[in-house]
């Protein structure tokens, strides 16, 4: 059941996400950089600055425990593992079977969980405002998610993320009405989730509406690199998501070495036109004040509910 | 007469004889006052992993019987071990092992005499549990249940000279009742009458019309749903779980919840049968209610037993919502998908009872070393009590349903029983599933927000505490060899039960199967050990093994990677201060201002009382208070009801004898007109 062209794709797309997501961070910037007005810092930036941070020597709080220092590793396992089960450049994923799509928003919760906890632990006050506040954004953001993805599941009816993807790739191109509820609300997800304008600002420091800033605020050298990567890796992997439920066309199927080529291409075209639209979101709106970022998550999951209602009503 | 043969029936039977028998052993007057930490307790703890493992062999065995010659005369004791009472005896034994184990070292400082009380009831309470699964007539199972339910009381009541303490107790004892009555109601309505005994072979004989199978489903649904802690039934949970020595909550938390778990699936499944989707959907629906209720109510809270008391409500809900859709899809002619929906149930049921026996006794640790069970006054404790923080984050991240432990393999279950909604003809049915699955959802993400925020009020950040040595009642250490070794074990039990779901899932599926008869699909069962599979491989599967692997091998490789690449030094310094150099402790978030986003939210769900200090106040004091809104939309009338019709009805009383006497001729008199 397992090949050799299936482990292949399952190794080169794990890789692909590592490297690929601070590129993608890259690109997203130099887009909005553009946008701007300005001439942008270049797509390589992530990268120089990530080993900029890993050369530094990390400093941490005298009180600081051992989960603080163990938490950026835990957010890299779980993110290279989210990265590496989204069928981004193929369905025949050895590994994708072992975590279907709640198991996959579970990793992310597991991640969230433990980005909470390490923000928790020096004792200061921006860390507590931090973790609380991305407590209050993931479990508002987490059942829109679930309820988009079972949207997509009942199409499929699996909750595979290859068959769903495999069932989405062979409709005809149709719309279906409880797909584009589903979209909007994902695309809504995304952007809490990730941290992006307008629910937090990955640009700024020191604002008092920060959210993700101010849970890392304490960590520093490798910590910090790890987790500014984890971030780019969670950015990528929230995209190939999208993509596979939205937009799959073009992913190789099966063990079919020849198909590779087209479906990287594929994927980079996606994820080019991705990273634009969502540097092309980001300068049009503003910055919602933190009260209203849990209306802007339930109407997601309204939006999502009524997806799959629509759903259950079309057929019935 | 012969020795009785070694069946597991009996050996079943003998362990709660034996816990009957060690605890009236610990009565006894001993020169040694560790008699009953060192001999009793560990003996408890034996017999339960002997109950466990035979509750674990006879999963796949037949139904036996036995027939004990005690009780009243012409009535002896039934009992029965059938895959479902098998199952849940071996919940109970491997729960028991971990608090019997935990015991003796929470009760270290104890006094000899308080301690010979509490031992007796303690291991009553074990072995009525025990009997309450092994009944097989309604006599047995009522006597073990109220034995069961006082037993509990004296627990509760330990501290009885609290006031506070004897409240608790005595709501407790008043819902219990009121649900012991409503049982006894089920099983009378059950029986319809006749001359038949009340054995449950007879009271699954009884073919009862619709009507009263309603009847009988309603009531045994809400008196187990009182013991249970199902919403609107649930105000005695937070008094008394807070109220009890910490093993002691932990068992009833963890275990005593479950016999009502147990009691309902018994009646409903096995003595009334004949499922009707209604019943299903209502049972789903205060489900959700409840798990919903539940956590929000958990995120109020600040005491930590009080929280987690609460989060055995949203358990229990998580639960019937199991229960629920698997009424449904039986209900309405899907009866495998209705064993998934089974078989999840029970798979939380044992989940739940394994980590929050564990929290439960976490929390105890603290109390013991610290003193201290308000959330606002720790902090840091990961320091001073890495042990119990271990053990404590395992159990926290596995109720916060976080893959790979074994929280979420249940939850997952109960998604994949929800999203089997499209097989359902009925419309409105299929689209309320899954808005149930979406009160899970919203239910299992407010919990990681609960449970970060007890773990890092609790075990994170800075003491909050003044620094002066605790207590002479508190060491002040981490737990004790006999507390982590009860701790571990259950948290061994959350890693396992989350890494290898698949063999817990074919040894449920007997159970699901000798109840309604029909079990998962073959390909289900032919995945193999590693793999999770509910209905086939193309819908849905989970491995939590390559899912954990992946991330430890990650992890691992990432730590020496950047190591050999780079460099592995530290430096530590002060925390960042804001430019600001007077912080203290008391400046970190507390457990109400976690819960800030929650008050505002969910506004409506509260009763909140807050004080604001005016700005020229010499004495400026914030005050908040959130309460239950049951209270007074339910509660405070009842009992004022209550109050007013026993003043009415005290008019009869007149303190005299004569007229007593009289009552009493007028009421014979009655009877022989209307009684021939």
């Amino acid at each position: 059941m397992i090949d050799a062209a299936g482990i292949a794709f399952q190794i080169v797309q794990s890789v692909l996400a590592v490297l690929i997501g601070p590129l993608y961070v890259g690109w997203v910037n130099q887009c909005r950089a553009w946008l701007q007005n300005r001439s942008g810092p270049g797509l390589l930036q992530p990268y120089y600055m990530l080993a900029r941070l890993f050369h530094k020597e990390p400093v941490i709080a005298e009180h600081a425990s051992p989960l603080f220092r163990a938490t950026p590793y835990v957010l890299f396992g779980c993110m290279w593992l989210a990265g590496g089960i989204v069928p981004a450049l193929a369905t025949d994923l050895p590994f994708a079977p072992a975590a279907d799509i709640i198991a996959l928003v579970g990793v992310f919760a597991l991640a969230r969980v433990f980005l909470s906890l390490a923000a928790l632990d020096i004792g200061t006050s921006f860390g507590g405002l931090g973790a609380r506040r991305e407590m209050m954004v993931g479990f508002l953001a987490e059942p829109a998610m679930l309820m988009t993805l079972f949207t997509a599941a009942f199409i499929s009816n699996s909750t595979a993320l290859t068959t769903i993807v495999e069932t989405l790739a062979h409709r005809e191109f149709a719309i279906y009405p409880s797909l584009a509820f589903a979209a909007v609300a994902f695309l809504m997800v995304l952007l809490a989730e990730n941290a992006r304008v307008p629910v937090d600002n990955p640009a700024t420091h020191l604002e008092l509406t920060m959210i993700h800033e101010a849970m890392i605020l304490e960590y520093s050298g490798r910590h910090l690199a790890l987790i500014e990567w984890a971030s780019a890796i969670k950015l990528f992997a929230y995209t190939a998501i999208g993509i596979a439920l939205f937009a799959p066309w073009g992913i190789a199927e099966g063990s079919n070495w020849s198909a590779l080529p087209v479906a990287l291409v594929a994927l980079a075209a996606k994820l080019v036109l991705a990273g634009a639209g969502l540097a092309a979101l980001e300068t049009v709106s503003a910055k919602f004040r933190l009260f209203r970022a849990p209306e802007f998550l339930s109407t997601a999951f309204l939006l999502a509910v009524l997806g799959m209602l629509i759903h259950f009503l079309g057929r019935g | 007469m012969n020795p009785p043969d070694l069946t597991p029936v009996t050996i079943a039977a003998g362990i709660a004889g034996f816990w009957i028998l060690i605890g009236a052993a610990s009565l006894v007057e001993s020169q040694r006052l560790r008699f009953i930490n060192r001999l009793i307790f560990p003996a408890g703890a034996v017999a339960g992993c002997v109950l466990a493992i035979i509750g674990a062999r006879a999963l796949g065995d037949p139904a036996e019987t036995l027939v004990l010659p005690l009780g009243l005369p012409d009535l002896p004791f039934h009992l029965r071990l059938d895959p479902l009472a098998a199952f849940f005896l071996f919940l109970l034994g491997v729960g028991a092992f971990g608090v019997s184990a935990y015991a003796p070292g929470y009760f270290s400082r104890e006094s000899a005499h308080r301690l010979r009380l509490l031992s007796l009831q303690y291991h009553v309470f074990l072995a009525s549990m025990a009997l309450v699964m092994l009944a097989d007539d309604a006599y047995l199972f009522m006597v073990a249940w109220e034995t069961m339910a006082l037993s509990s009381y004296l627990l509760v009541t330990t501290e009885h000279k609290l006031p506070a303490v004897r409240g608790a107790g005595f709501l407790y004892l008043l819902i219990a009742h009121i649900g012991a009555i409503a049982i006894l109601l089920s099983f009378g309505v059950l029986h319809g009458g006749g001359f038949a005994d009340y054995t449950f072979d007879a009271l699954r004989a009884t073919e009862l019309t619709p009507f009263w199978a309603t009847v009988a489903f309603l009531l045994a649904f809400a008196g187990f749903g009182a013991k249970a802690g199902m919403i609107p039934l649930h105000a005695w949970l937070p008094e008394a779980h807070p109220a009890a020595p910490s093993p002691v909550s932990a068992l009833m938390s963890g275990i005593m919840l479950k016999t009502a778990i147990y009691g309902m699936v018994r009646v409903i499944y096995d003595l009334i049968g004949d499922i009707t989707w209604q019943w299903g959907l209502t049972v789903a629906i205060v489900g959700a209610l409840t798990s919903l209720f539940g956590v929000l109510y958990a995120l109020m809270q600040h005491d930590l037993k009080r929280l987690l008391a609460y989060h055995s409500v949203e358990n229990i809900g998580i639960i019937l919502i199991g229960i629920g859709l698997s009424m449904v899809f039986i209900g309405m002619g899907h009866p495998a998908v209705g064993a998934l929906g089974l078989i999840a149930a029970l798979y939380h049921a044992l989940n739940h009872a394994v980590f929050k026996a564990l929290l439960f006794l976490g929390a105890g640790s603290i109390l013991h070393s610290t003193g201290l069970r308000d959330l606002n006054d720790m902090g840091g404790l990961i320091h001073r009590m890495p042990r119990t923080a271990l053990c404590f984050l395992v159990g926290a991240l596995a109720i916060s349903a976080l893959p790979p432990l074994n929280g979420f393999v249940s939850e997952w279950l109960t998604f994949q029983t929800a999203l089997q909604a499209p097989v359902l003809e009925h419309g409105v049915v299929r689209s309320l599933l899954p808005l149930i699955a979406a009160m899970l959802a919203l239910a299992g993400a407010l919990t990681a927000m609960c449970f970060v925020k007890v773990f890092g009020i609790a075990f994170l950040g800075q003491r909050r505490e003044p620094h002066h040595p605790p207590a002479g009642d508190h060491p002040g250490g981490d737990a004790g060899l006999p507390e982590s070794i009860g701790m571990a074990w259950l948290g061994l039990w959350c890693v396992v039960l989350g890494i290898f779901p698949a063999v817990v899932l074919m040894l449920l599926n007997r159970v699901a199967v000798s109840l309604t008869g029909h079990g998962l699909p073959p390909e289900a069962l032919e995945a193999g050990w590693l793999w999770l599979v509910p209905t086939s491989a193309a819908q849905a599967s989970y491995n939590p093994l390559i899912f954990l692997a992946t991330i430890v091998t990650v992890v691992l490789l990432t730590f020496v990677f950047v190591r050999w690449c780079y460099h592995g030094r530290l430096r530590r310094s002060h925390p960042w201060d804001c430019g600001y150099p007077e912080q203290t402790a008391r400046m970190q978030d507390t457990a109400d201002a976690f819960g800030q986003p929650i008050r505002w939210i969910f506004a409506p769900v509260f009763r909140i009382e807050r004080r604001i200090p005016a700005p020229d106040d010499p004495h400026p004091r914030f005050e908040l208070h959130v309460e239950d809104r049951h209270w007074r939309w339910l509660y405070l009338p009842v009992a004022r009801l209550a109050e007013f019709l026993s003043v009415q009805v005290a008019v009869l009383q007149r303190g005299r004898i004569s007229t007593y006497l009289l009552y009493s001729f007028i009421t014979l008199l009655a009877l022989l007109v209307f009684v021939r």
